[in-house]
């Protein structure tokens, strides 16, 4: 199975046997490869109705709803980890999300492009336009990344929340990055947090 | 005593006593039922599907007064997402109803005649043990799944809530778990209808005259329910029925008039009024999270049953918002719990109609994929 590599992270660093919440699990990949590989205990949070009958078509635990408002619905520290991941940047309330995914789960992933990455400073430098990329694809119009951020930015924010990074893992090209630089070489990145 | 009979048009006389939610004890117990497909030597591939308000056992058989095919053969056939090939099925008339189970149309022994009014009011629970007893007649312990839309999915809620050692997976579809004002209106409205028919005369008609336009009416009102305004519109909008103008009259002038007369009239063949009665009340007292201390999760705390929920966009009858409030039930009891919302123009009929997206999501849930 090849997962993308933010996911095939995420699936190396999850304990087995554990219970994982994937919010925003589009069709179920990773927890698919998390109940066969690591015999995890799986659930998903995803919006799209088709990802989620996809998901439930290959027999998981997949619940259609919002992170922005759904994940009110889990009881406190229900599960080992919750993880978001490419999703952080295009909910509505991104602080909230965060705060949720904590109380949820004892520990969380985050995944998310980084805003800062030299081709995204060059396009917004010399072209003067929003940058297009291939991990932000969109127009500015038509883009779900309504809450760019980057991996200093969330750096500053974890500090700022007074949470512990447990892990933290940079990618380019689909390739581990350096940590020293990740905010201008890192098109990606991977947290790993508790409270 | 001889091997249960399997197949079609079954009949099994249960001694009981079944003891109903209402107090009394109800004895014996006749259930009609089919079965489809053949139980494994380890009794795992057991599928009971539970009907709704007006279905019956012929889930995949045709019926024997209209003739039609089977009401759910696009869930349960050759290469469906519940296959007899593979699945033991297992579909019974619930309690109350009126195509062979013990109901208001059914004998009384200790009177010879029919019960009528007699024949004691009824829950959703109570199918269920009625259905429990037939299991336990068939040798089934344990269920792969319990399957229902609509008040079969109260039943399958009520199945994991009553029996969850003997439940694997529960799928409720287009469903509730607490019928609302608005649903116990409407069925209000249905049973005045039936019981302002003078031919109804206190549910004792079996000898005369069965009350067929007061039964018409009150389908006529559910079948409404049953659609979508954007659907309505559709099929029939304003047009006129065989005519080019307007009759000043009371005739059926509209497409959709004539069309939900025809629904009222072909239903009262096939129907018996008191069993509308009993079935719309036991709807009426159902209410999931009352019978477990006012908490929808304590229904479902412990069990071991992995639940599918899937809604209708348009089906307000039993809306999106129910199903959501069942899930948040389970997460908080920490069951295992998939739910979708599907887009359908069709209303609360959509569980019943072709689609590919319903099929998709019960066979994965199934592990009946592929």
């Amino acid at each position: 199975m090849n997962l993308r590599p933010d996911l095939a992270i995420i699936a190396k660093n999850v304990a087995p046997g554990s219970r994982v919440l994937d919010v925003g699990c589009g069709d179920g990949a990773l927890m698919a490869a998390l109940r066969d590989t690591a015999n995890v205990d799986a659930r998903g949070l995803e919006l799209n109705p088709g990802n989620v009958a996809a998901a439930v078509g290959r027999g998981l635990s997949v619940v259609q709803g919002d992170a922005d408002t759904d994940l009110a619905d889990y009881p406190d520290q229900s599960f080992d980890y919750a993880i978001l991941s490419q999703t952080l940047q295009t909910t509505m309330r991104p602080h909230v999300v965060l705060d949720e995914l904590l109380r949820i789960g004892r520990r969380a992933f985050v995944s998310f492009p980084n805003f800062a990455h030299w081709r995204v400073r060059v396009s917004l430098l010399w072209g003067g336009r929003m940058p297009v990329t291939r991990l932000l694809p969109l127009e500015w119009y038509e883009t779900p990344n309504i809450h760019h951020v980057t991996i200093d930015d969330f750096r500053a924010f974890v500090r700022e929340r007074g949470l512990t990074v447990e892990g933290a893992w940079f990618l380019s090209d689909g390739r581990p990055a350096r940590p020293a630089a990740a905010n201008l070489f890192a098109e990606h990145a991977v947290f790993l947090l508790r409270r | 005593m001889s091997a249960p009979a399997l197949g079609q048009n079954c009949r099994a006389v249960l001694p009981g006593p079944l003891r109903l939610d209402g107090g009394v004890l109800l004895s014996p117990v006749e259930i009609a039922y089919e079965t489809y497909g053949t139980l494994n030597a380890e009794g795992t591939n057991a599928i009971l599907v539970c009907h709704a308000l007006t279905g019956d056992q012929y889930v995949a058989s045709n019926h024997p007064v209209t003739g039609k095919p089977g009401w759910w053969t696009r869930m349960i056939g050759p290469g469906k997402p519940i296959d007899p090939a593979r699945d033991f099925v297992i579909c019974s008339n619930v309690l109350g109803s009126c195509m062979g189970t013990s109901g208001p149309a059914t004998v009384n022994p200790a009177t010879g005649k029919p019960w009528g009014m007699s024949f004691p009011v009824i829950t959703i629970r109570d199918m269920v043990r009625a259905q429990g007893m037939l299991l336990d007649h068939l040798g089934i312990g344990r269920l792969k799944a319990v399957v229902g839309g609509s008040m079969g999915g109260m039943q399958a809620l009520s199945w994991a809530a009553t029996f969850p050692d003997r439940v694997a997976a529960a799928v409720v579809i287009a469903s509730t778990a607490r019928h609302s004002a608005q649903n116990i209106a409407f069925h209000e409205v249905g049973r005045q209808a039936i019981m302002a028919d003078p031919n109804w005369n206190g549910g004792d008609y079996y000898e005369g005259t069965p009350p067929a336009a007061g039964l018409a009416v009150a389908r006529m009102a559910a079948h409404i329910t049953y659609l979508s305004e954007a659907g309505l519109t559709e099929k029939f909008g304003r047009r006129l029925q065989a005519r080019e103008a307007k009759s000043f009259g009371f005739d059926a002038d509209f497409q959709v008039e004539s069309y939900l007369r025809h629904q009222g009239l072909a239903f009262t063949d096939r129907f018996d009024a008191n069993a509308y009665l009993y079935i719309t009340r036991a709807l009426d007292y159902f209410d999931l999270a009352e019978e477990h201390g006012g908490v929808l999760a304590n229904a479902f705390r412990g069990a071991a049953t992995r639940f599918c929920l899937v809604s209708f966009d348009t089906d307000w009858l039993y809306p999106t918002s129910e199903s959501r409030a069942v899930v948040q039930a389970l997460h908080a009891a920490g069951a295992a719990a998939s739910f979708v919302e599907l887009s359908s123009p069709f209303g609360h009929d959509a569980f019943l109609l072709d689609s590919p997206e319903l099929n998709r999501v019960v066979a994965g849930f199934l592990g009946n994929g592929r």
